[in-house]
C-alpha cells in the first residue's frame, strides 16, 4: 500500500479557480477597507450585537471546522488507530489553514488589534496581570499556542520536501530539524490534543457569562461538553469532507472505507451530544421552551433535524461506502455544527428588543474571502509539499 | 472494513466521564461576594425624577463626552437614544396607558462584576470603593464586557479608528475629592438620584420604603438582584418596565466561573491529562514502531 505522503507538483495557480482567487482578492481589499472606515460602518454589529458573523463563523465555527487534525490525532494516537494515519497530514494541514485563518479574522474583529500582542504578556508596561477568570483569556492563549503546535505537527512535510533540497544550508537545516521534531513528537502530539479540548470546551463556556440574556434551550453549564463533542464531530466530517474533494479535484485515493468508519465514530458523538442535550433540557425542566412559538424554538428544531439526519444517514453501513454518499452526510453535519454556533452566539443571545443584528455585504464578503485564501492556500502547500496521501496503485483505485 | 468500535466507545465513555466528574464536584465551590466595606454607590427614585436631564448634561461636561447629535430630526440637539459612545448616563422615559416613569441608566457598579470577569488582561476592575474602572491601556477592543454585562452598560466607540470602551465609572476623576459625588448625583435639583456610601444608601431606601409602602413597588432593585448592585432603584412601576428583567439573584459569572475554576484550579486537571496524552502517544507509537519492524504493516 503506497501510503506515502507526495506533493501533487506542477503550477499552483492552474489548479485554483478564477473565482476563488477574485473572492479571495475582494476579501483582501475590505480587510484593509474595514480599517479605514472602522468597524460601525463596515460592519452590522452595534453596542447590542457586539459579536457578530466573524466571531460566530470566523472564529468559533471557523475553529471547531479546524478541528480535524485534533480529532484524527485522538484516533490515531490517542485510540491508537495507526492505519488512519494518511488521513492525518491532510487533516493538520485544514486545521493549521482553519486556525490560521480565526486568528486573522479576530485580529480584523477586535478594535485594537495592534496591542493583541499585550495579551500574552498580561498587559504591557504592566506585565503579568493575566485574568484567569476569563474563558476568553484562555481561549486566545490556547489558540495562539495551538497555531504555533499545528504548524510544527506539519513541518515534517516541509522538511522531507527541503531535505533533498539543492541548497545545502536549507537541506541540512531541515534534516536537523526533522530529527528534533521526531524526538519531541510525543509531547508536540499531546499538546495537539490537549490545547484544542481546552479552548474548545471554552468557546462554549464563554457564553455562559451572557447567561441572563441567553436563551434557555442553549444556556446550560454543559455548554463546554456539548461544544467539544460537536467540535470532534465536525473535524471527522471536516476529514471526509476534504478527502473526497481531493480525490474528486486531485485524483488521490479516497480511503472510502476508512473515511466510513470515521463517519460512523462522527455519528455516534452526534448521538451523544443529542442524548446529553435533551437530557440536560428534561432535567432543568426546559423542555417547554421548544414548543413556544418564537424564532429561538424554530431554530431549535432546525438545528436538531440538521444533526439527526446525517447522524442516521452515518449509521447505514452499506450506504456509507458510497463516498457521495459519505460527502453528503458529511457536509450536513458540518452544517449542522455550523448552526449550534450561530444559534449558541447570535440567536440564542437576546440583549433586547431594541437591538437587531444582520451582517452587511462587505462583512460577508470578508468572510468569504478568508475561506477563498484558505483555499488558496490548501491547494499551494499540498502542490508543493509532501502532504496528501500517495496515487493509488492500479489495485486500490475506487 | 471491520471497525474495533469496542475500545473506540470504551475510550469515549471514559473520557466523557473524565469531563464530568471534573466538572461536577465542584458546583457551589465559589464564594458569593460580599459588598465591599468602603463602597460608595447611588440611589435613584423614580418618584422625584421628573425627567430634566440636568444629569445626562452635566454627565457629558464632566467626562468631556460629545454631543449625539444622531438622532434624526434632533440633529441641533445633544439627543442621545440610549447609552451609547458619546453617553454615559441616560434618563428615559417609560410610558404605558397614563402610567409613566422616568428611569436614568448607567453603570450599575455590580457587587459581582460580569465585565470584569470577562476582561482578558484586567482592563475592568473593581477598584477602591467598589467602583468599576475601565483602562485603555489593557483593552484590545474585544467587546467581551459587552456580551457579558446584563445591563447593557459598556458601549464601544463604533465610529472611531482607534476604538475604546466608554462606560460610567462613577467619576472616578472626582475621586480625590473630600464630597465624592459623581456629576450627575450633584446636580440633580430634585435628589432624584443621591450619591453616598452604599450602607447610608440602603438604609435610605429603606427608610422610605418603610415609611410609604404603597408609593412603591416593594423593593429595592439592586439590593440582591444578580448577586447585588451599588446603584439601587426605587420604583413607583414594576421594575421590569424600566428594563430590569432579571429577578435572579446568582451573580453573572457564578455559573461559568464555577467550571472554569473546577476545571483548571491550579491548571492540575489540564497538567495530568496532558502527561497521560503524553504516555498514551508514548506507548501507542512504541507499539507500532515494534509492529512495523515486525511486519512491515
Amino acid at each position: 500500500m503506497s501510503d506515502r505522503a507526495e506533493e501533487l507538483g506542477g503550477p499552483v495557480l492552474s489548479k485554483v479557480s478564477k473565482w476563488i482567487l477574485w473572492l479571495g482578492i475582494v476579501g483582501a481589499v475590505l480587510i484593509v477597507w474595514r480599517f479605514g472606515v472602522g468597524l460601525g460602518r463596515s460592519t452590522g454589529l452595534n453596542d447590542g450585537y457586539p459579536w457578530g458573523l466573524w466571531i460566530a463563523f470566523d472564529v468559533v465555527t471557523g475553529t471547531a471546522l479546524g478541528c480535524g487534525g485534533f480529532a484524527m490525532a485522538l484516533l490515531v494516537y490517542i485510540f491508537n488507530k495507526g492505519k488512519y494515519h494518511p488521513l492525518v497530514r491532510p487533516a493538520i494541514l485544514t486545521s493549521a489553514l482553519g486556525y490560521s485563518m480565526a486568528g486573522l479574522a479576530i485580529a480584523i474583529d477586535v478594535g485594537r488589534p495592534w496591542f493583541i500582542w499585550r495579551i500574552p504578556l498580561g498587559g504591557f508596561p504592566d506585565m503579568g496581570k493575566y485574568n484567569w477568570n476569563s474563558a476568553l483569556l484562555e481561549v486566545a492563549l490556547c489558540v495562539m499556542a495551538y497555531v504555533i503546535v499545528l504548524w510544527i505537527e506539519l513541518s515534517p512535510a516541509f522538511f522531507e520536501k527541503w531535505k533533498d533540497s539543492p541548497k545545502q544550508g536549507l537541506a541540512n537545516f531541515s534534516k536537523k530539524a526533522y530529527g528534533i521534531i521526531n524526538k519531541l513528537l510525543i509531547w508536540i502530539i499531546a499538546l495537539g490534543v490537549l490545547l484544542p479540548t481546552m479552548h474548545q470546551s471554552s468557546l462554549g463556556s464563554l457564553m455562559l457569562l451572557s447567561g441572563p440574556r441567553l436563551h434557555g434551550l442553549w444556556n446550560t453549564p454543559l455548554l463546554p461538553l456539548l461544544f467539544l463533542i460537536s467540535c470532534i464531530a465536525m473535524g471527522y466530517a471536516v476529514v471526509v469532507m476534504e478527502s473526497a474533494l481531493s480525490s474528486r479535484f486531485f485524483g488521490r485515493p479516497s480511503h472510502v472505507s476508512m473515511l466510513a468508519a470515521i463517519g460512523n465514530v462522527a455519528a455516534y458523538l452526534i448521538w451523544g451530544f443529542l442524548v446529553i442535550r435533551l437530557v440536560e433540557l428534561v432535567m432543568r425542566g426546559r423542555l417547554g421552551l421548544m414548543f413556544q412559538f418564537n424564532a429561538q424554538a424554530l431554530m431549535f428544531w432546525i438545528e436538531i433535524i440538521c444533526f439527526v439526519v446525517p447522524a442516521v444517514m452515518l449509521m447505514n453501513a452499506q450506504k456509507r461506502q458510497d463516498l457521495g454518499y459519505l460527502f453528503r452526510a458529511a457536509i450536513m453535519l458540518v452544517f449542522a455544527g455550523t448552526l449550534y454556533r450561530f444559534d449558541t452566539y447570535l440567536v440564542a443571545f437576546m440583549p433586547g428588543e431594541n437591538f437587531s443584528y444582520f451582517p452587511t455585504v462587505p462583512e460577508m464578503f470578508v468572510t468569504i474571502g478568508i475561506v477563498a485564501i484558505e483555499i488558496m492556500l490548501y491547494v499551494a502547500l499540498v502542490t508543493v509539499f509532501p502532504i496528501l496521501a500517495g496515487k493509488p496503485t492500479t489495485a486500490e483505485a475506487h | 472494513m471491520a471497525f474495533d468500535r469496542r475500545s473506540l466507545l470504551k475510550g469515549m465513555a471514559t473520557a466523557s466521564a473524565a469531563a464530568v466528574a471534573s466538572a461536577s464536584p465542584v458546583k457551589a465551590a465559589r464564594e458569593r461576594k460580599v459588598v465591599p466595606e468602603d463602597a460608595r454607590g447611588m440611589l435613584y427614585d423614580t418618584t422625584l425624577c421628573i425627567g430634566c436631564k440636568a444629569c445626562v448634561r452635566a454627565c457629558k461636561e464632566a467626562n468631556d463626552l460629545p454631543a449625539d447629535t444622531r438622532t434624526p430630526g434632533m440633529e441641533n440637539y445633544d439627543a442621545p437614544t440610549d447609552l451609547n459612545e458619546y453617553t454615559k448616563n441616560i434618563i428615559k422615559l417609560y410610558k404605558e396607558g397614563d402610567r409613566r416613569s422616568y428611569v436614568k441608566r448607567q453603570c450599575m457598579q455590580c457587587v459581582d462584576p460580569a465585565c470584569v470577569g470577562a476582561c482578558m488582561i484586567g482592563a475592568f476592575r473593581k477598584e477602591k470603593y467598589g467602583v468599576i474602572t475601565w483602562d485603555k491601556e489593557r483593552c484590545i477592543g474585544c467587546r467581551y464586557c459587552q456580551m457579558a454585562c446584563p445591563f447593557n452598560v459598556p458601549k464601544f466607540e463604533w465610529s472611531s479608528l482607534n476604538p475604546y470602551i466608554v462606560k460610567c465609572e462613577y467619576c472616578r476623576q472626582r475621586a480625590g475629592d473630600k464630597q465624592w459625588e459623581p456629576a450627575c448625583c450633584e446636580v440633580c435639583p430634585r435628589e432624584a438620584v443621591i450619591a453616598g456610601t452604599y450602607e447610608e444608601l440602603l438604609a435610605e431606601a429603606k427608610r422610605r420604603l418603610a415609611e410609604y409602602p404603597d408609593r412603591y413597588e416593594p423593593k429595592i432593585y439592586g439590593e440582591k438582584d444578580l448577586g447585588g448592585t451599588q446603584v439601587l432603584y426605587l420604583s413607583h412601576v414594576p421594575f421590569e418596565k424600566l428594563g430590569f428583567k432579571f429577578d435572579s439573584e446568582e451573580p453573572v459569572p457564578e455559573m461559568q466561573q464555577t467550571i472554569q475554576h473546577g476545571v483548571y484550579q491550579g491548571f492540575i486537571a489540564p497538567a495530568a491529562l496532558y502527561a497521560m496524552l503524553g504516555v498514551v502517544v508514548w506507548r501507542n507509537r512504541r507499539k507500532d514502531g515494534a509492529e512495523e519492524t515486525e511486519g512491515e504493516a
